[in-house]
């Protein structure tokens, strides 16, 4: 396996009882490439997804990782593996402030002191303010607990805590589904930065727009199989549309 | 200027528009509650609640009724500390009471002294060995006690995921048939004097105010406090953030029960005796204190600072029904309804709050 490749599926399968949510899927990320995962509802793409992040386990097939076989017990272990990941139902506590959720679980210390360790507020919240304006995120005051916040507002937090701790790979899934149109535009630039530190990313969105604005590479999923893998600058919206809805490439599973 | 560090992206954001934080809330009310007692006894009996009316007394305030207050609620207050840190997380705990019934019966039985008066102890439990030991042996096993019980709701919780309101509410029923089985009911007296020194004069009132400082210094500034907040916010979204959820919930409840365990040694040691109905009801006293004090039983939210406050206004109810020389009847009815007051309240906020 080339060291150019951080994340490689082979014949991934997931299967809910009868039903073949996910066929053989052979994909491939390079180090620093961004790719989106496009196709219908029910294609397969979240489920691909919930495969590598561990969120499910999957049936048969081999995930490797940053050069080594890996089997995740859980999405905790995928994410100490450096897999950072924006689900789509959002993962922050709503009671807390910015600082307090975009340092959850990694919290700095003045010093340690086992569970009674006295956090460094200070410093998470200055880390905090420069995280967020690094992607140029709205926020009206950071000191404010999350609940308070308008959906595209959160979203950004959360897309924000992404950004900010990814190490080796991100995993966006939907991120602009709910957002308006400041906000969309605010995401995407936080993707445009990730993609200038070299951080590899995989996109699920439905956006085709947004697709060719922002990645290398299309994956296209249709009924559970990867059927298309195109570059940006060889394909257009028709040809990628057409792979969606089965006018092209319906008999044979392409290779991603 | 801070304004501008605040208001990333443009927006503007105003302190002064903030929020006003529930503990001010709470202490208006505290006030509030203050100055109706003051008015219906000028009103009612031409007395005064607040202030000094005895000519033979030097002092603007009646400190005597004040010191009554506090000292009334700072046991059930050292409880509350611990149910509130459990609400927080998202839980709930029924089994402090209990904990302190069986808590003081164990504890009071390595606590007493050998002669009574040159006579030997009438209600010595254990035999020779047991008797005028070290204050420091009675308060460890008081504690170990506490610890245990709360081990066990934690574990219970933690690994079985049946709700903390069965796996509490089998501990209540458990250590109170615990402390009525210890001695076969019968009253445990006659403690060492230094023993009986724990819980004499304030003392309640300093060791209550001491660990409210304590564990509001733990809740604010400690990844512990910032965890149980977390949890009791999302407890999904804390799994997911890599907190160690199970742990921290046995570390929460085992806290609980050590609080409940140090309320059993001051009361046993403030009454010199312990009894198996020891504690009976303070559950839910001290569930009420966190409530008023605006702890939201679905979690996430609340302060110590708020339950010491909720504490006082429940103080401050009972005194004042004993001022007005009502009925203690009416006492229990009017608490009854000040809880139910409180969390309808504390619903109709979390409305308010998510509409806008």
């Amino acid at each position: 396996m080339s060291n150019d490749i951080i994340l490689e599926t082979r014949n991934l399968t997931k299967r809910y009882g009868g039903v073949h949510a996910l066929e053989d899927a052979n994909f491939t990320l390079r180090r620093g490439e961004h790719v989106a995962i496009v196709g219908d509802n029910g294609a397969g793409k979240s489920t691909f997804v919930r495969q590598i992040t561990a969120v499910e386990k999957h049936s048969s097939g081999e995930i490797h990782f940053d050069g080594s076989n890996v089997e995740f017990k859980d999405p905790l272990e995928a994410r100490e593996a450096g897999i950072e990941t924006v689900f789509q139902t959002l993962a922050l506590a709503d009671d807390l402030d910015v600082p307090s959720n975009l340092f959850l679980g990694r919290e700095i210390f003045r010093f340690k002191l086992g569970p009674f360790s006295v956090l460094d507020r200070k410093a998470m919240r200055d880390r905090t303010l420069e995280a967020l304006k690094t992607t140029a995120v709205k926020i009206p005051n950071v000191d404010n607990a999350i609940r308070n916040m308008s959906g595209g507002q959160r979203q950004c937090v959360a897309i924000a805590r992404t950004a900010a701790f990814a190490s080796k790979m991100v995993i966006m899934d939907e991120p602009t589904a709910a957002l308006g149109v400041q906000e969309t535009a605010q995401v995407e630039n936080i993707i445009r930065g990730l993609k200038e530190r070299g951080i590899p990313m995989i996109l699920i969105s439905h956006n085709l727009r947004q697709v060719f604005d922002l990645v290398d590479r299309i994956v296209v999923f249709r009924r559970g199989r990867i059927v298309a893998s195109l570059n940006k600058d060889e394909t257009d919206g028709n040809d990628i549309v057409s792979y969606i809805t089965g006018v092209k490439g319906a008999s044979d599973a392409a290779v991603a | 200027m801070a304004q501008a560090a605040h208001g990333l992206g443009g927006l503007k954001y105003d302190p002064a528009k903030r929020e006003r934080p529930q503990e001010l809330n709470v202490f208006i009310a505290l006030v509030a509650i203050v100055v109706a007692f003051e008015l219906l006894g000028r009103l009612f009996i031409g007395d005064s609640f607040l202030f000094n009316t005895r000519e033979n007394v030097e002092g603007i305030f009646n400190w005597q009724r004040l010191n009554i207050i506090i000292l009334q609620v700072s046991i059930v207050g050292i409880i509350a500390i611990g149910v509130t840190q459990v609400i927080i997380n998202g839980g709930i705990d029924l089994s402090s009471g209990s904990i302190v019934g069986a808590t003081a019966m164990i504890t009071m039985s390595f606590a007493q002294t050998a002669l009574v008066n040159g006579n030997p102890n009438p209600k010595a439990i254990f035999g020779d060995w047991a008797m005028d030991l070290p204050v420091l042996v009675p308060v460890l096993v008081g504690l170990g006690c506490g610890l245990i019980a709360g081990f066990i709701n934690g574990g219970l919780i933690a690994t079985t995921r049946i709700p903390p309101f069965i796996a509490t509410l089998g501990m209540m029923v458990t250590a109170r048939g615990l402390s009525k089985w210890w001695s076969n009911g019968n009253p445990i007296s006659f403690p060492t004097e230094s023993y009986a020194a724990i819980g004499k004069g304030l003392m309640p009132v300093v060791i209550f105010v001491l660990l409210a400082l304590l564990f509001h210094a733990i809740m604010t500034y400690t990844k512990y406090g910032k965890h149980c907040y977390a949890i009791g916010s999302n407890e999904q979204a804390a799994r997911m953030s890599g907190i160690n959820v199970n742990r921290h919930k046995i570390l929460v409840y085992s806290i609980a029960g050590m609080l409940a365990a140090l309320a059993a040694i001051v009361l046993s040691s403030k009454n010199l005796t312990a009894q198996a109905g020891m504690g009976v009801m303070y559950e839910l006293d001290a569930i009420a204190m966190a409530v008023i004090g605006g702890v939201s039983l679905q979690g996430g939210r609340g302060s110590i600072l708020g339950t010491v406050l909720g504490a006082l206004i429940f103080g401050v109810i009972i005194s004042g029904f004993t001022f007005l020389r009502l009925d203690a009847y009416y006492q229990e009815m009017v608490k009854g309804v000040i809880i139910v007051g409180a969390v309808v309240l504390d619903q109709w906020r979390q409305r308010g709050r998510s509409r806008g």
